[in-house]
């Protein structure tokens, strides 16, 4: 029965929006099924793959075992190739709820290592791309020299740089925070001076002929038509920009060896085979990264609501 | 003051007058306008290099911090071998197999759920979700699964394309117009006509967005991936261990190499692009 | 002059109809509550008329279209085209439909996209070839087929999506406003073409317009709608001969069958019993 009002096929709608919120609006039920046949498949992997390591130990220790000690041993392994979900919970739990939240063994204090570079390393990408994009829009020499360049480094693996940068800024006495936070900054600037460009562009011809009628100056035309048109391009970058900027932390974390931090915590686990914490480690910084767009996400319906421009 | 610094100034100040007054320029051919778009983020990228090298040389700023680009120049020539193989073994193998995979994968994933509507609204915020995610986090443990040679590092690249490309064919997919799918069944064709006739080449932009966004990311993560354990080759691994011994000139070669690599796989996919969605209008330039 | 047209019944046929109609009703629900797009919709369109549809909007012509082609279905009543459901009728690839817009595919050429329909229904390669060349002379569009859709003008491509509807052996013409976004002058000539075409090629033709001169112009037989509920308010048999040069529009007789849309136009509450 298909009338020519009739949608396409699937919920394609643009998606960049606020997944959480797509999830309350009838759209649960799949969702739901389908991260349940997600899970349902994690255990039989988890199984599967643990199987060989367990059936060594029987035959070492001459146990005689069924199907069902096979299942609940491979799910509770100490070093499993593969941790059943429940064991990284537990390992979550245990890292968060039970130990307090300022000392090494907290899985949250490492994430908040993580996450204050993550922010202060954003919020200063943004500045600065938001900056630039101004620059550009405005000046013609800046914006054909210097647009080629950002636009092409996208094509860069940027992320390359980080251990260099670390490295490089330990050497001058630049420790900790800092120097993360920098890698994060350059990692999102590029999102947002793309995204900003755009959106500062986007009125139509028709709106900037408007402004000239009115013989508005740059900085008029600028605050009341042109940044209030960027707003949703804004938003689109920064859920770029702040997905990328904790890539850039963690990924940060990892040449020197450190030793606080998600993405220490991975490497550790990945030294010491430690897989239930290295797994525990990545579902901190999904959790996190979920967090920060979300948290985007409701910030820009926020802002479009009271700009009359809600979708 | 020292002389290079000096020097570098006034390159920059007269690159950046030229550049000011190129742009002044409306030559009416079109030739000469392109010639233009090209030449001016050319001065700009040589002013900024010459900036480099006179700051560097004209502070003395010590190599191990951030050796000038003659050295830079000098280090890549001298190291053909170590590059080519550190770039056989990152790019050739992990990058473009990874690639080739995760996007083949993602686009009959795409197929494959097509005629559900159930799973596509299942399927789809989950691959929005994970796009935001710190894939890369997944190289561990890829490295314990598959060991540390270049079979790890394909499969964090083919995770990290997979859902990009499963989420722009599925968009794409669905960018037929109604009167389009409505000509359609007027001729009562069947769902696989359809699809070919006229829901792929519908979808081609949107794949190829997908395909230069995943053309970035294969490299990044191989590079990545490559730093949580490699053998003794491979790019990611040359630039952490050289990072270590404070050999900045060999990292920034590697980095180098890299930035190539990248721009060239991003413009290879770029001109496919061009031929295949020769139609569209952002091609067409309209 | 001065007799009602419509008394006059033209030459009937005796084959059957083409477009049989009965008690037809659609109503879609939708957010603000049910819409009654046709109701008590009673037609019998024969071989070789030539049929506009004029209403304003809501009316229901293009949905009764639609409904014709099996691109809706009725909720109430009978339809039958060609003796069979409009469902049997598509999958025997009964009639052509021309859309509001082209629909041209951009990535194909003129050619290729005149060809689409033969390459879905498997029509032999050299029969293909054939009928590309045929139906691009009848629209005068020899010459364009390397062409893309998008270095054509709107009515050079609503002219190939014409060809396209003729291309394959179908009686039924099925036009929804496929003039009405091109200029006066185009739209004069693409009507003279297209009755040409009518004569030449002996097609059932449907069309929906919003333009009086248009319907009066081209119909054997016009319908009169009215909306709210989408509704037939009059059908007129034109009296006007087949052969019509374009100065006919000034015609007293012309002149007249247009008032007489007109009023049922306007009035567009009564029922006529």
């Amino acid at each position: 029965m298909r009338t020519s009002a009739a949608a396409p096929v699937a919920a394609a709608a643009p998606q960049q929006e606020g997944v959480l919120s797509r999830l309350a609006a009838g759209n649960t039920l799949p969702i739901v099924i389908v991260v349940a046949a997600i899970v349902v498949a994690w255990y039989g992997f988890a199984v599967y793959l643990n199987m060989p390591w367990q059936l060594g130990v029987y035959e070492r220790s001459g146990t005689t075992w069924t199907f069902a000690d096979l299942v609940r041993d491979t799910l509770a392994q100490e070093r499993p190739v593969l941790p059943s979900p429940h064991q990284v919970f537990a390992e979550m739990w245990r890292t968060t709820v039970e130990v307090a939240p300022t000392s090494r063994r907290s899985l949250l204090y490492h994430a908040w290592v993580t996450l204050s570079s993550t922010l202060l390393g954003f919020a200063l990408g943004t500045l600065l791309g938001i900056l630039l994009a101004v620059f550009i829009v405005h000046n013609r020499a800046m914006d054909k020299s210097v647009m080629p360049w950002v636009v092409a480094s996208q094509t860069i693996p940027i992320l390359a740089i980080a251990p260099m940068i670390i490295v490089v800024l330990n050497a001058v006495g630049l420790t900790g925070l800092l120097p993360k936070a920098l890698i994060s900054t350059y990692l999102s600037f590029f999102p947002v001076v793309v995204g900003m460009v755009k959106g500062l562009r986007s009125p139509e011809p028709i709106q900037l002929d408007l402004m000239r009628t009115y013989s508005a100056s740059a900085a008029q035309t600028f605050w009341k038509l042109r940044w209030p048109s960027a707003m949703p391009y804004l938003f689109t970058s920064l859920k770029v920009a702040v997905a990328i900027s904790l890539v850039g932390a963690i990924v940060g974390e990892l040449p020197t060896g450190a030793v606080a931090g998600l993405g220490a915590r991975l490497l550790a686990g990945s030294y010491y085979g430690q897989t239930v914490q290295i797994w525990s480690a990545l579902f901190m910084a999904a959790a996190l990264a979920a967090i920060l767009v979300a948290v985007i996400g409701a910030g820009h319906r926020m802002v479009l609501k009271r700009m009359g421009m809600a979708q | 003051m020292t002389n290079p610094f000096i020097l570098a100034l006034l390159f920059w100040i007269a690159a950046w007058a030229l550049n000011e007054w190129l742009v002044r320029l409306s030559p009416r051919p079109a030739a000469m306008r392109r010639l233009i778009d090209v030449l001016v983020p050319l001065v700009f990228g040589v002013a900024v290099l010459a900036m480099w090298e006179g700051v560097v040389r004209g502070f003395a700023i010590p190599s191990v911090l951030l050796p000038p680009p003659s050295m830079i120049w000098a280090r890549i020539v001298n190291s053909v071998p170590i590059l080519w193989a550190d770039f056989r073994q990152t790019f050739l193998k992990a990058v473009l197999i990874g690639y080739v995979l995760g996007c083949g994968a993602g686009f009959l994933v795409a197929i494959l759920i097509d005629r559900s509507p159930f799973l596509q609204r299942g399927l789809l915020p989950l691959g929005n979700f994970v796009s935001a995610l710190p894939i890369i986090g997944i190289a561990p443990i890829m490295v314990m699964w598959f060991g540390f040679d270049w079979p790890s590092k394909a499969a964090v690249v083919i995770i990290m394309t997979f859902f990009p490309m499963l989420v722009n064919t599925v968009q794409g997919l669905a960018a037929s117009s109604a009167i389009d799918r409505d000509l359609m069944r007027t001729y009562a064709a069947g769902y696989w006509q359809t699809l070919f006739k006229l829901r792929l080449p519908a979808a081609a932009p949107f794949i190829f967005n997908a395909l230069k966004i995943n053309s970035t990311l294969a490299l990044i993560g191989a590079i990545v991936a490559e730093f949580f354990g490699t053998p003794i080759v491979g790019m990611g691994f040359r630039i952490s261990t050289e990072v270590g011994r404070m050999n900045v000139d060999m990292v920034w070669a590697e980095i180098a190499v890299a930035a190539l690599a990248g721009s060239v796989f991003y413009g290879v996919v770029a001109l496919a692009e061009r031929a295949v969605t020769f139609w569209h209008p952002s091609v067409r330039g309209g | 002059m001065n007799a009602p047209a419509s008394h006059i019944e033209p030459a009937v046929q005796t084959l059957a109809p083409v477009i049989e109609a009965s008690g037809l009703g659609l109503t879609f629900a939708t957010n603000d509550g049910p819409v009654n797009a046709l109701s008590s919709v009673d037609l019998a369109i024969g071989k070789g008329e030539f049929v506009s549809f004029i209403g304003p909007s809501g009316c229901g012509k293009t949905t009764f279209l639609r409904v014709i082609a099996d691109l809706e279905q009725p909720t109430e009543g009978t339809i039958l085209v060609n003796g069979m459901s409009p469902r049997a009728a598509r999958q025997a690839r009964a009639y052509g439909y021309v859309f509001q817009a082209a629909g041209l595919f951009p990535w194909r050429t003129i050619e290729r996209n005149v060809a689409l329909p033969l390459e879905i229904m498997g029509y032999p390669r050299r029969e293909v070839d054939e009928r590309i060349a045929r139906t691009l002379a009848l629209v005068n569009l020899t010459g364009f087929e390397k062409k893309f859709p998008w270095q054509l003008s709107g009515g050079m491509q609503q002219r190939a999506s014409i060809a396209r509807a003729l291309a394959f052996d179908a009686d039924l013409l099925l036009m929804d406003e496929p003039f009405g976004a091109l200029d006066e002058i185009v739209r004069d000539h693409l009507n003279e073409q297209l009755l040409e075409l009518w004569a030449r090629t002996q097609k059932t033709i449907c069309f929906v317009t919003h333009s009086i001169p248009e319907a009066v112009y081209l119909s054997t037989k016009i319908v009169v709608m009215s909306p709210r509920p989408g509704r037939v308010t009059d059908v007129i048999h034109s009296t006007l001969p087949r052969e019509r040069p374009l100065d006919i529009r000034e015609s007293p007789e012309f002149l007249s069958i247009a008032a007489r849309v007109r009023e049922g136009l306007r009035s567009g509450h009564g029922y006529e019993d």
